[in-house]
């Protein structure tokens, strides 16, 4: 009876702790979704329209709601109460509209707070309120001018991605857009009386098409003149700017005589020759007297330096067409089946030594640009000479088979003879035998 | 005596030359309106001849490691006097001795040759076309160029699905887990000599089995000779037949020179092992009814891998051809029409699956 006692108490206990665990596997999602924070503002605000109605994909793909952030965060209140009026309650720290005023300066409190978004992201700069404040956008907003861009304006407000995420107004292939929202407006920017041909300019630059291409690191607007710290650079510092990538052509451009010249007629080194926003691929037409020449808008005929331009473009040209002839009879020969891979590889280094010659252009010294010139000419007479060679050899080829086909030919026509002769031997034998 | 017949006996009286010419002068070959297929063994013999040439050849300059290969072929192709012409005679001797084994093969399956008493001629046979086709995939990285070096990459991997001893195999082809330097002088080793002594001792015995055997007749054209003796027709070996497969063997050297002159073998760009895989890698043209296959396969059939059940497949399609003759006498009958009709859709699949393959790249 005991025993039985036992046995029943020892298999209530087994029933009772399996349950336990069984209710513990299905109530612990539950449990675990109950964990998370609470956010009860989008149960209205998802069902309202622009500009109150945040749509709860565009809230849940942002970066903050990824990382806990919820709408408490920027506007305060208390989002665990289903309560409108206790959640969206001013004693609850509620702040409700934001003035675009207090914009940066409220994103300032975690984002330039070191400490705080160690525990999000130990990389991330927490420079960019300070920033704001020196860029032209943060003084005209800290004299009142609310027209200005402040942190919502470039990266969204609700709908806030990584700058490294495409989606994001400010990855790198999106920044051009993201200004020229407003510097490609002609009625917003008639405020500041600036022009806004930026955004146009730079869409037919090499730099957006090197972006386009699918180099990020191609410059956009705010690798020139900074994202939070935007302004633009100064004449003095227009060659900084570019020689953060430029850095030869900067070197060189230091070295040579233009510098001094540029400077005390107050022209900004780079773009005076490159222009801004429009850079174009640079050609060897800008160099030279013809009228797309840059050189010529300075430089008049009876100048040493008119006729300087002119012999550095026929030295510059003349070397492109000798790599161009090489190159042309080296594909014949290649496609031909002639090997001539090394002096496809010999006159890489010829044309390495027509892209030292352009970069030398910028010391604005002939006798550098002339070194490299006459390195390019030699590797490119030499591999012409090759490809000469190489197509001599396809004749040597084509006739060599013309003649070993002929031989062929006759052998087997005299072994078919030979066979005709062997067989009717044989048949007039075994016609004498019978 | 002058020195030729003195010589002659001296042979005869070591190696009794005169009774080996009384038996060369005795051997016939049979003669039909099909004989022409008996052509195709003797080109893919001429081949092979061929490869051993220029393969030597070849040796002179060829250097097989990561660092040389490469530049030792293109240093053959353009500096070295007929270079060119030998590399290029090489590789496209190998392509042209891979289509005349599958001809051959395909000849004497369709001629039903294999039947009794030649079942290890065929049996011997099948070997020699899979030793060929080994020389072809090793043949293939010597170069060293990015297409040679992915497509092993692609070979070896399939070689690796197979169930149990995939990994141990595509190990021991590559000479690790990746395909690096160690592969190629692995297949280079393979190539140059134990795939030739292989070829060279299985040739030795399919041509002594031929030798032993004769020709075989076609069942039709020897069940017309049995009703009507008088019909059966013969050719003398020598001189007939082989002034017949020599001019076979020009016709052959003809094209191969014309090939090489006009199309030589392309070089490509030097293997990167560490740059991404580059479009459009596929096999050369005797895999690519299998490459296409396994592509057109779906991931999972049923509870198995595609590709595993693909190669599956092949693996054993390729087993019971080899084996062929023992469950398949050629006596005519149903099951033989079976064969043939199996033999057809054989010789249509590979050739419909390798102009997909190229059609669809």
């Amino acid at each position: 009876m005991l025993m039985r006692r036992k046995e029943r108490a020892a298999n209530l206990h087994s029933v009772i702790a399996r349950l336990i665990v069984f209710c513990g596997i299905l109530l612990f999602p539950a449990l675990s979704v109950s964990g998370q924070t609470k956010n009860s503002c989008l149960d209205c605000h998802a069902k309202l329209d622009a500009p109150l109605g945040v749509t709860p994909e565009e809230y849940q793909g942002s970066i903050h709601a990824q990382k806990g952030i919820t709408c408490v965060g920027c506007h305060g209140g208390d989002a665990t109460k289903d309560d409108m009026l206790e959640s969206m309650d001013v004693k609850a720290g509620f702040r409700g509209h934001l003035e675009r005023s207090r914009i940066p300066s409220l994103c300032g409190k975690c984002h330039a707070d070191a400490a705080y978004m160690r525990g999000y992201d130990p990389s991330l700069r927490t420079d960019q309120f300070s920033q704001y404040q020196t860029s032209v956008h943060g003084k005209l907003l800290a004299k009142g001018d609310t027209h200005v861009a402040v942190c919502a304006d470039c990266h969204g407000a609700h709908g806030i991605h990584a700058p490294n995420d495409p989606r994001s107004s400010v990855y790198p292939t999106n920044v051009a857009q993201t200004c020229a929202r407003c510097h490609a407006d002609e009625a917003y920017m008639k405020l500041y009386k600036i022009p806004t041909t930026q955004s146009a300019d730079y869409k037919a630059s090499v730099h957006h098409q090197a972006l386009a291409d699918g180099d990020l690191s191609a410059p956009t607007c705010s690798t020139c003149h900074g994202s939070h710290g935007a302004a633009p650079p100064g004449v003095d510092s227009i060659q900084h700017v570019c020689s953060t990538c430029h850095l030869f052509q900067s070197q060189l451009f230091d070295s040579g005589p233009h510098k001094d010249v540029f400077a005390a007629m107050g022209l900004p080194g780079c773009i005076t020759c490159h222009s801004n926003h429009g850079i174009l691929a640079p050609t060897d037409a800008m160099i030279g007297t013809d009228k797309s020449a840059v050189c010529a808008k300075c430089h008049s005929e009876g100048e040493p330096a008119y006729a300087t331009a002119a012999a550095v473009h026929r030295e510059l040209v003349s070397l492109d067409n000798a790599i161009k002839r090489s190159d042309e009879i080296l594909q014949r020969a290649g496609d031909a089946g002639i090997e001539v891979g090394e002096a496809q590889l010999a006159l890489a280094d010829g044309r390495d030594d027509l892209t030292k010659a352009r970069v030398a252009i910028h010391s604005v010294q002939a006798a550098a640009v002339d070194q490299d010139i006459q390195a390019g000419l030699k590797v490119a007479q030499s591999t012409y000479q090759t490809g000469v060679q190489a197509m001599a050899e396809l004749r040597f080829r084509r006739e060599g088979l013309v003649v070993s086909l002929a031989a062929i030919g006759l052998v087997i026509f005299g072994l078919a003879f030979l066979i005709r002769e062997i067989e009717s031997k044989q048949k007039s034998d075994k016609e004498i035998m019978k | 005596m002058s020195p030729v017949p003195r010589f002659r006996k001296w042979l005869d009286e070591r190696f009794g030359w005169d009774e080996l010419l009384e038996f060369v002068h005795h051997k016939t070959v049979p003669e039909h309106s099909q004989s022409y297929w008996y052509f195709l063994g003797g080109m893919t013999l001429f081949l092979f001849i061929t490869q051993v040439l220029t393969g030597i050849l070849l040796l002179l300059y060829y250097r097989p490691s990561p660092d040389n290969a490469y530049e030792s072929v293109q240093y053959i192709m353009a500096h070295v006097r007929f270079g060119w012409l030998i590399r290029s005679i090489h590789a496209w001797s190998a392509n042209l001795m891979i289509f005349t084994a599958f001809a051959h093969m395909f000849s004497v399956f369709f001629l039903k040759a294999y039947r009794k008493p030649r079942e290890l001629t065929w049996l011997s046979g099948m070997l020699l076309l899979f030793i060929v086709l080994g020389f072809g995939f090793s043949g293939y990285l010597l170069p060293w160029n990015m297409l040679s070096v992915f497509a092993t990459k692609v070979g070896t991997d399939m070689a690796g699905q197979v169930p149990l001893a995939g990994h141990w195999i595509l190990v021991f082809l590559r000479g690790g887990e990746d395909v690096t330097g160690a592969t190629l002088t692995r297949f280079f080793g393979f190539h140059v000599a134990v795939l030739p002594g292989l070829a060279t001792l299985l040739l030795l015995s399919h041509l002594l089995l031929v030798q032993r055997f004769g020709m075989s007749v076609p069942p039709r054209v020897e069940a017309a000779w049995r009703q009507n003796p008088s019909q059966r027709r013969e050719i003398q070996f020598f001189p007939n037949f082989l002034l017949r497969e020599l001019m076979a063997w020009y016709v052959a050297l003809a094209i191969l020179g014309a090939l090489a002159a006009f199309k030589p073998w392309g070089l490509g760009t030097k293997a990167d092992l560490f740059a991404p895989a580059p479009a459009g890698i596929r096999p050369e043209w005797y895999f690519m009814f299998m490459f296409q296959t396994l592509k057109l396969l779906p991931s999972k059939i049923g509870p198995i891998e595609g590709e595993l059940l693909g190669l599956a497949c092949f693996g054993l399609a390729g087993l019971l051809w080899t084996f062929l003759p023992f469950f398949d006498h050629g006596r005519g009958g149903r099951s033989s029409r079976w064969i043939t009709g199996a033999g057809i859709f054989a010789a249509g699949y590979i050739i419909g699956m390798t102009v997909f393959g190229y059609l669809t790249k």
